[in-house]
């Protein structure tokens, strides 16, 4: 619970706003509770430097007041990547929309998991290209419907932790837009980590998916999200036909010891200093 | 084109011809003070095929880098003598392999073979430094520079530890070239 | 003064002149003809405690260099023809947000795959025009090993003066060959630094459309926080789509660079003084021209070289005050026809002539003074 009135201004840059998502949008959901993590983590504003691409979600950097950076349609990961590692002491964390991290960016992402470079990404999923107009992503659903898929899905969706926790990343988590307490904690702990952290936030869009898809309301994906959402400990105990059509939320999997790629590039550096 | 010469050292990839061009090139441009430029060209595979490296020598300042009409010209396969051999001048030189060149259908020039490969079986025990065996070769028969400068230049680029083994190979050239130069 | 003298090959000098030039970030991407100067740079780059990354494709190689660039790296990256392609998003990127960086293109043949390991000069018109939208860019074509270590180091300070992408359009030969270097001790040099902005934090902008002045880019998490965007920005970074702001910076990406021709400029003349026949020529072909002249000369024929340095922007008044003498124009490319274009532009009263030859060798001397014989006939 949030006892106190939180000052959001001070993170945010007035003159940029209003935003741009439509009302109900789950994004500004997240934004408030990003704010929060750091707020928590009383990391210097100028240290921190937020990058995106483009799409709905990459938009959040325009909106606060740190070092930002909107990119190209696809690649923040790697912009995020060279201001790392030119300078390691800031703070780097990555928005993305599933399309965006998955679909044109899918190749940084798993190169970025694979480096294990300390740097978060969080994918906002809201399972369409909102954007553009709801066609259908990679993380969408089978058998749901988006402006380019008029008769159904077929394509299998990607699961994004599965996804990072493979290609490398030694933090992966899932939240939603409705589990927004689990979402401030996620979001710290996930920039508290050092290594590539992946957190999939699953983000309610209702104007170019829900429609399509039997959601109407902004009401109605929430309550798809609480309903669907189950805590990784309690899918333990589940069979696996009993999670069809649900997804893990809480944090999937941390790995502390993975080394981290600018320490070991510091690393190399120290040992040429010495030769 | 005052004090031009062209000289080009033509085998395939992964015999060491590209670093022949550049110690002799070193030894011209840096410890000659003349001017040297050093090209190359081979195909797509990192080894095998055709390969050349080309090294021009002048007084004058080198406009167009690569080599037109060869003074000298060292070849250790059949491909790329049969290949490259036809813009050798008329009173060109050119330095082959007994054992490896046999087809002479469209020799010109003035032809030295050499015991290169055998040489270097028989008395380095290995092919690894054939490419040196040539270039000492070259600067015995071409005296495009002095003995003493492509030594220098050429223990500039030699791994530690491997200095005595490439200034034997380069004695070996120096000595086959001087035979059959004498012949 | 010995040992400063070295044999090096273009694209080593391209890496030392990056060297040279305070170069602290490469990241790239492996292809022919172009390795050299990331495998140069992987030695040395580490041992200054500079940051050399191989990024897992063409478009991440650049998009790291940006965001290095936006911490306040000097940074390069190298590619040729399909990595070259593959980078036109993140040129724009950075024309549109002005950011300084250098990009190496060792162009072969081409198009698609193309001729991996033979040279051509096919990407001088994509160099210019390959990015989607309006923009001004600069690229530069060294002749020579020698000049491929000093236009590096003047092509990062020109990216840094003009917060611009700045293209070395080398090619295979160059990048290749191995000739004398003269490496000149660092002080003697021009370098310019990255340095904070004169302002405050709270009085820092980081564009300005209408001073006139480039604005220092302040290099990220030194306390001046701001917000870049590939939408069309105003003065404080942050999109906009007011028709006036569109306009100027429009017209701001265009004015920087083409208002500063003279200074961005640079280009070598010879025997052009009487030239009536007049040959224009960049890059390695340029070298074959020169040889040409000489030829021309020997045989009475009054020829002139005008070899660009800077090619873009392209040196439309000198080839326009050249033009009034020399009557017959010459410009062999290793390519179909592509600065012949600008060359036809600038001489709309002289015969311009094209050399295309585009066979995997270079343009030989004689075959370029075979073709003045043929139009001066």
């Amino acid at each position: 619970m949030i006892k106190t009135k939180f000052d959001y201004n001070k993170y945010l840059r007035q003159n940029t706003l209003p935003h741009i998502w439509c009302p109900g949008c789950g994004d500004g959901i997240i934004l408030k509770s990003l704010i929060r993590a750091i707020d928590k983590l009383q990391i210097k504003k100028d240290d921190i430097v937020i990058a995106s691409g483009i799409g709905c979600a990459s938009r959040l950097p325009g909106y606060v007041d740190f070092n930002t950076i909107h990119t190209t349609h696809g690649r923040a990961l790697t912009f995020a990547i060279g201001i790392k590692m030119f300078k390691p002491r800031l703070k780097v964390i990555t928005i993305s929309g599933d399309g965006d991290a998955l679909a044109i960016g899918g190749n940084h992402f798993i190169h970025a998991a694979r480096r294990n470079i300390d740097i978060t990404l969080i994918v906002f999923n809201n399972y369409t290209y909102g954007m553009t107009g709801g066609q259908y992503s990679p993380t969408q659903p089978i058998g749901s419907y988006a402006t380019t898929t008029p008769y159904g899905n077929i394509e299998p969706p990607f699961d994004v932790c599965d996804l990072a926790k493979a290609a490398g990343a030694t933090w992966v988590a899932r939240s939603t837009s409705y589990h927004a307490l689990q979402l401030d904690k996620l979001i710290e702990a996930a920039i508290t980590h050092q290594g590539f952290s992946v957190l999939d936030v699953i983000t309610n869009c209702h104007i170019s998916y829900g429609r399509r898809n039997k959601m109407k309301s902004p009401v109605e994906m929430i309550t798809y999200q609480k309903e669907k959402g189950i805590p990784v400990r309690s899918a333990e105990n589940l069979k696996p036909e009993e999670l069809t059509g649900r997804f893990k939320t809480g944090l999937i999997y941390q790995k502390n010891d993975a080394p981290e790629f600018c320490a070991e590039y510091q690393k190399k550096l120290e040992l040429l200093k010495t030769k | 084109m005052s004090g031009k010469t062209e000289i080009r050292f033509a085998g395939s990839g992964g015999q060491g011809l590209i670093l022949a061009g550049i110690i002799l090139a070193d030894a011209a441009a840096i410890y000659d003070n003349k001017n040297a430029v050093q090209t190359q060209s081979y195909g797509p595979e990192a080894r095998g095929g055709s390969s050349k490296s080309e090294v021009v020598i002048s007084d004058a300042p080198i406009e167009y880098p690569k080599a037109t009409k060869i003074d000298y010209m060292v070849v250790l396969t059949q491909e790329s003598f049969s290949k490259y051999i036809f813009d050798l001048r008329d009173n060109g030189v050119v330095i082959a392999d007994k054992e490896l060149i046999t087809d002479f259908s469209n020799a010109k020039g003035k032809l030295y073979m050499l015991d290169m490969v055998k040489s270097a079986r028989e008395e380095l025990g290995k092919l690894l430094g054939l490419n040196i065996i040539a270039l000492g070769a070259l600067v015995e028969i071409s005296n495009v520079v002095s003995k003493e400068t492509i030594l220098k230049a050429l223990l500039k680029r030699v791994p530690k530890g491997f200095e005595d083994y490439n200034k034997k190979a380069l004695e070996i050239g120096f000595r086959l070239a001087k035979e059959v130069k004498n012949n | 003064m010995a040992n400063n003298i070295k044999l090096m090959q273009g694209n080593e000098a391209i890496a030392e002149g990056a060297v040279i030039a305070g170069c602290n970030f490469f990241a790239g991407y492996p292809i022919t003809p172009s390795s050299e100067i990331s495998e140069y740079l992987s030695v040395k780059l580490p041992k200054t405690g500079g940051v050399f990354l191989q990024m897992e494709d063409e478009i991440a190689a650049l998009g790291a260099v940006l965001g290095a660039s936006l911490g306040g790296a000097k940074a390069i990256t190298a590619t040729s023809g399909p990595g070259m392609s593959l980078k036109q998003e993140h040129i724009g990127y950075a024309s549109m947000c002005e950011i300084p960086c250098v990009i190496v293109n060792v162009m072969r043949g081409g198009p698609s795959t193309g001729l991996p390991t033979l040279p051509s000069q096919s990407d001088v018109m994509q160099v210019k025009w390959g990015v989607h939208g309006d923009h001004a860019i600069i690229a530069i074509t060294p002749s020579s090993v020698n000049e491929s270590l000093y236009e590096t180091v003047r092509a990062f300070n020109l990216s840094i003066k003009y917060r611009t992408p700045v293209i070395i359009l080398t090619d295979e030969i160059i990048g290749h060959m191995r000739e004398k270097v003269i490496i000149m001790e660092k002080d003697s040099i021009e370098i310019l630094e990255i340095k904070l902005p004169s302002v405050p934090p709270e009085e820092y902008k980081p564009y300005n459309y209408l001073s006139g002045k480039v604005t220092p880019l302040a290099p990220m998490g030194e306390g001046y926080r701001y917000h870049v965007t590939g939408l069309i920005h105003g003065d404080t970074g942050f999109p906009s789509q007011k028709t006036e702001v569109i306009q100027n910076a429009q017209n701001w990406l265009i004015d920087k660079i083409y208002k500063n021709v003279a200074d961005i400029e640079k280009f070598e003349e010879f025997q052009t003084g009487d030239a009536e026949l007049l040959l224009v020529a960049y890059g390695s072909t340029s070298r074959s021209s020169r040889q040409a002249v000489m030829m021309a000369r020997a045989a009475g024929i009054k020829a002139g070289l005008f070899r660009p340095i800077t090619i873009w922007p392209f040196p439309e008044k000198q080839i326009k005050n050249l033009a009034k003498r020399a009557k017959i124009i010459l410009v062999p490319e290793m390519n179909m026809g592509q600065i012949i274009f600008e060359v036809q532009r600038c001489a709309c009263n002289s015969a311009v002539h094209g050399l295309n030859i585009v066979n995997g060798e270079p343009i030989t001397p004689d075959q370029i003074y075979d073709k003045i014989k043929e139009i001066t006939k």
